[in-house]
């Protein structure tokens, strides 16, 4: 009886700590927690181009995250990208007439998408749209724009 | 000439329908034991005695390979990613090479190795020393008390084993990293958090390691039950375990990864 009280322990250490890595797994190592901040209003923002950006991307004003991007679409008719912003509850008064600008973390980094507040007295609300929205920087793009420059300059000496 | 030819045609066609022939038993067997499930839930106590032999004892050596592995991981990777002066991102590496591959996969060739072998040996010594045909005589259908319950723990137990794997192996990393090579704590866990994904990572892996479980204990008590009942068939069981579930887990993983990871 004894032995068989020991093994059942022993049985149940090992579920404990099984289940313990699984809560640790989920919980510190991943990004289960911030999944809860759904609660959120949605913005949407249209851009000529997005470069990198992806779903799941920081929405950020100065540096401080608000929110995430939620959906990248594309309209036909004026073939911009759509990419809709989840901004959390907390923050609400945002400006209706800020700018939505796509810029790169680091040299390499992954894009993000960064608010500059405008000084309108009318707040953003859900379903609104950003009117002022700055593109992505293409590398490709600045390169041929500073070869481009260069050639003119030669070609005037 | 001609008649070498044919008996080397006849050699190989004798090895492809011994392989079928065994695949098919290895189904068949599967059934068996799936129609005999219901049977676990009835006696969990054996089930509870499996998950000792199988889970408890093999704790030890998943932990202790999962805290060497993590700690070697964040050595290797501090030493490439402090070439691109981004050691920060030490955490997200680490976590994230654990959660999706090595520790199911690791886990699992593990688990073949101390529970695989011995489920086979187990069998496979009841089978030569004539136990199982002893409980057929009293009406006891070995498959199911037998078989099922070491079935049902090892399927229970890989996907815990892989887990603790993982959760270890990242503190292992956490250890070398923050411990002895002063990368930042802080940053170490939030690039962690913002780079793996409970669905995509996590998830996976997990999917990952009870399909491992799964295949691993399935080969492990077919093999057993399938050994040939002498001394010499009970040890090459016990080899073909360990060798197949290897090759199976490695393979397997590969199309998991690829269903799970290639396409976006």
């Amino acid at each position: 009886m004894q032995q068989t009280r020991m093994v059942e322990i022993a049985v149940g250490f090992f579920m404990a700590c099984g289940f313990a890595a699984l809560f640790v797994l989920a919980m510190k190592v991943s990004n289960i927690a911030s999944i809860g901040d759904n609660d959120g209003y949605a913005i949407t923002a249209d851009f000529d181009n997005i470069g990198g950006l992806k779903v799941r991307a920081p929405v950020t004003i100065g540096g401080v995250r608000i929110g995430r991007v939620i959906n990248i679409g594309f309209d036909e008719h004026t073939y911009q990208a759509i990419v809709t912003l989840k901004i959390e509850n907390q923050y609400q008064k945002l400006p209706t007439d800020s700018t939505a600008s796509i810029f790169t973390a680091g040299l390499l980094g992954e894009q993000y998408v960064s608010l500059e507040p405008g000084g309108a007295d009318t707040y953003l609300k859900d379903g609104d749209r950003v009117k002022l929205t700055q593109s992505a920087l293409v590398m490709e793009q600045l390169i041929g724009r500073f070869l481009f420059q260069k050639a003119s300059e030669g070609n005037e000496k | 000439m001609l008649d070498a030819m044919i008996d080397w045609l006849q050699g190989l066609g004798r090895k492809a329908l011994s392989i079928f022939e065994r695949l098919g038993r290895a189904h068949l067997f599967l059934w068996r034991v799936m129609t005999g499930l219901p049977q676990a839930f009835a006696r969990p106590g054996l089930v509870v005695a499996q998950l000792y032999s199988v889970g408890v004892l093999s704790m030890v050596i998943i932990v202790v390979s999962g805290l060497t592995v993590g700690m070697v991981l964040g050595l290797q990777m501090y030493n490439t990613l402090s070439d691109f002066g981004s050691e920060e991102s030490l955490g997200q590496v680490v976590a994230l090479t654990l959660v999706r591959e090595l520790g199911p996969v690791v886990a699992a060739l593990l688990f073949s190795g101390r529970a695989g072998s011995a489920l086979t040996a187990e069998i496979g010594l009841m089978k030569a020393t004539e136990q199982l045909a002893g409980m057929e005589m009293m009406a006891v259908d070995p498959l199911k008390r037998v078989v099922v319950p070491r079935f049902v723990a090892g399927f229970i137990a890989m996907p815990l084993l892989a887990a603790i794997f993982s959760a270890v192996g990242v503190m292992g990393g956490y250890f070398v990293g923050v411990g002895l090579l002063g990368v930042d704590g802080g940053s170490f866990w939030s690039t962690m958090q913002s780079r793996v994904d409970w669905h995509e990572d996590v998830l996976n892996g997990i999917i990952k390691s009870v399909a491992f479980g799964f295949v691993a204990t399935w080969i492990a008590v077919f093999e057993g039950f399938d050994a040939l009942p002498t001394s010499e068939g009970v040890s090459r069981a016990t080899t073909r375990t360990v060798v197949h579930t290897a090759l199976a887990v490695l393979g397997l993983d590969f199309i998991l990864t690829a269903l799970m990871f290639g396409v976006d």
